[in-house]
């Protein structure tokens, strides 16, 4: 593998590990709430702000992750309980509600910390190959990402509550039916979307200067991945999104600047909305691995 | 005041069928109506309080200061803008949150036009060419949304998404690159010096009163206007597309077509403000487009109550004074209180705090009656 080809497929891997990471969460309320959480990029610095200050009150960084996915996690669960779930009636008041939470949040938080906090130092080190010089960290999160999806998937497709959570995916009314807890199972995935969040913010926090801004870096693109996505499944939806997307914006964002990748992100969402409104995880559901044995049994009939 | 169920909207569905059946052409004129049930406020009483409130705004540079009337104007400049996004979101059931990005588009338009034509009576040419640019974005942004049939949630989502990217783009520009003519972008700093408009050496400036004489009349135009528009055939179709879009679609009319007519009158009328802003303090910055400047309008059409004109008209000079004398003690501050009333508004009172109270008191004068 030439030092060339190796740029072009880390530049990729930190751009696919980034999407996913930041569109997982949301994702997963979208398919199962029909919910958008415009307060998820607050939900990230949250994470962020959680791990960096456990780090600086001396636990080590592995352990201020778990710290930052239960602590936001609760904080999720707390909120659907609260505020979230009045709104399942009317969804467009639910993003206004959560943008009003995210506003209280990153103002809250530039109020009560302060405009930045001090970095936790970036684990691992660097290496270099060719005449580029790379750092290991954001190879370890494009591993996490893929670790991430697997986990995603032994969840959804190996467990009980994953099982409840796709059939309330499919037919809410239906699995409800059926007895699956339906407020029980508001709040969990509610929670389990912000976990993801606080995970995300935990994972970036050494990347950069932790900010009460920290989550707007994060929700233009992961609201770009949903919307792409789609949520009507959300492992494939994140998977081809941020895959789709990460190959559009690796060669502009390297070859003209970070700004031409964000704008190709943005045009790239309004000609898939035109096209796919429903989003690709619709279009991809029965050609996918998962759902590979109904197509080809659905192949055989005709 | 139309909630699903609500008696006024079953009004509303009615005449506008009866509209749509017997259309003709001779009676236009008289179907121009002020009063109608897209309307909460009406009556006599109503409009006898809103003469009085607008000559009241107009008498007032005889004995009032230009410092007050200037600031003033800063509120009322941004009425068309939240009528817009009333009549987007109240009136046909679309969120969207990239109101102030069409404010910026128009303002950075307006001064690189205006500072390169060098001021006098071009501006009104440069205000017009502006809000065209406006106009045709919104056409270009809205028709990829709205004849890909999106579900709800992706406007809004979609609308912020280009407002940070606004954003960032303007934040970048701060090089010589950006030098549009004489029009330098600057970045986060912003484009200053920009030439007020001015109509035959008659300039509507921040600091006298042509510029309020011109808002004040404007707004009281554009709300008669809206008015007009919302209790008209087209207003009625557009909340048809609202209550259900499949049945109007059956009906006969081009959903798409309606969505995309008002996003484009919303977003015009957001470059509207957008010119006026810049006309009054002659400058422009990212952070008048950006994500928090973006919570604004949502924040004056959600508390006052998306279906009214008068409550948004309202609550949006309200706010604006609250929300200015809040961020001379603590910027953070002010918009946690402003994050808290969204947050509350939309849990406790839903169709807008104005509108609710409004409500109360109404019910109560009738029990009144009554007894």
């Amino acid at each position: 593998m030439g030092p060339e080809f190796f740029n072009i497929l880390y530049q990729f891997l930190v751009n696919f590990a980034f999407l996913l990471f930041a569109a997982m969460g949301l994702i997963v309320v979208l398919g199962m709430l029909n919910i958008i959480n415009l307060a998820h990029g607050e939900f990230i610095m949250l994470g962020a702000y959680l791990a960096t200050l456990s780090y600086h009150a001396g636990i080590p960084f592995l352990l201020a992750i778990p710290i930052a996915v239960v602590g936001v996690g609760i904080f999720g669960m707390i909120l659907e309980r609260l505020v979230i779930r009045r709104f399942y009636a009317n969804k467009l008041n639910a993003l206004v509600a959560t943008f009003g939470i995210s506003l209280i949040l990153s103002q809250g938080v530039l109020l009560v910390f302060g405009p930045y906090l001090n970095a936790i130092p970036m684990p691992f080190g660097g290496f270099e190959y060719g005449s580029y010089s790379y750092s290991s960290y954001f190879l370890v999160l494009a591993v996490g990402a893929f670790g991430l999806l697997v986990l995603g998937w032994m969840f959804f497709y190996r467990t009980r509550l994953g099982m409840e959570m796709r059939a309330t995916i499919q037919n809410k009314d239906m699995a409800r039916a059926l007895g699956v807890r339906g407020d029980h199972m508001d709040t969990l995935t509610f929670g389990l979307g912000a976990a993801l969040a606080g995970l995300t913010g935990a994972l970036y926090a050494p990347t950069t200067t932790v900010v009460p801004l920290f989550g707007q870096t994060f929700i233009a693109p992961s609201f770009i991945t949903v919307v792409i996505g789609g949520g009507v499944n959300p492992l494939i939806g994140a998977l081809s999104s941020a895959g789709f997307l990460s190959t559009i914006s690796t060669p502009l964002s390297s070859e003209i600047g970070a700004f031409a990748g964000r704008i190709g992100l943005m045009l790239a969402a309004l000609i898939i909305i035109r096209f796919l409104p429903q989003g690709l995880s619709h279009y991809l559901q029965d050609i996918s691995l998962f759902g590979w044995s109904r197509f080809i049994r659905k192949a055989r009939k005709s | 005041m139309s909630a699903p169920g609500d008696s006024s909207t079953k009004a509303a569905m009615i005449s506008f069928v009866d509209d749509h059946g017997s259309f003709d052409r001779q009676s236009m004129l008289s179907r121009l109506r002020i009063d109608g049930p897209q309307s909460f406020f009406v009556g006599p009483l109503f409009w006898i309080v809103a003469v009085a409130v607008l000559a009241g705004l107009l008498i007032y540079p005889v004995f009032g200061s230009v410092f007050l009337a200037s600031n003033l104007t800063n509120f009322l400049l941004n009425v068309p803008l939240a009528l817009g996004l009333a009549l987007l979101w109240g009136h046909c059931g679309v969120l969207s949150f990239g109101q102030m990005a069409f404010f910026g588009i128009s303002g950075y338009c307006y001064g690189i036009l205006a500072i390169n034509m060098g001021g006098g009576s071009l501006t009104v040419l440069a205000a017009a060419i502006a809000l065209a640019a406006t106009a045709l974005v919104a056409v270009a942004f809205g028709y990829f949304m709205f004849y890909g049939r999106v579900s709800g949630w992706i406007i809004p989502v979609l609308t912020l998404v280009f407002t940070l990217v606004l954003e960032t783009f303007l934040g970048q520009t701060a090089g010589y690159e950006w030098k549009i003519g004489e029009a330098l972008l600057g970045g986060y700093n912003g484009m200053t010096g920009i030439p007020s408009l001015s109509i035959a050496g008659l300039e509507f400036n921040g600091f006298t009163f042509p510029l309020y004489y011109l808002v004040v009349i404007l707004v009281a135009a554009l709300f008669l206007g809206m008015r007009i528009l919302a209790n008209s055939h087209f207003g009625h179709v557009v909340v048809a597309v609202r209550e259900d879009f499949e049945r109007t679609e059956l009906l006969g009319y081009d959903i798409r077509r309606y969505q995309l007519m008002v996003f484009v009158i919303a977003a015009t009328l957001a470059g509207c403000s957008g010119v006026l802003y810049v006309s009054w303090g002659n400058y422009i910055t990212p952070s008048s487009v950006g994500l928090l400047a973006a919570t604004l309008p949502v924040l004056w059409v959600a508390v006052g109550g998306k279906t009214s004109f008068s409550a948004v008209l309202i609550s949006t000079v309200l706010l604006g004074l609250i929300s200015d004398s809040l961020a001379v003690y603590s910027g953070e501050f002010a918009f946690v209180l402003l994050g808290a009333l969204l947050l509350f508004g939309m849990m406790f009172a839903p169709d807008g705090i104005i509108i609710t109270m409004a409500a109360r008191v109404r019910a109560l004068i009738r029990k009144g009656g009554r007894s």
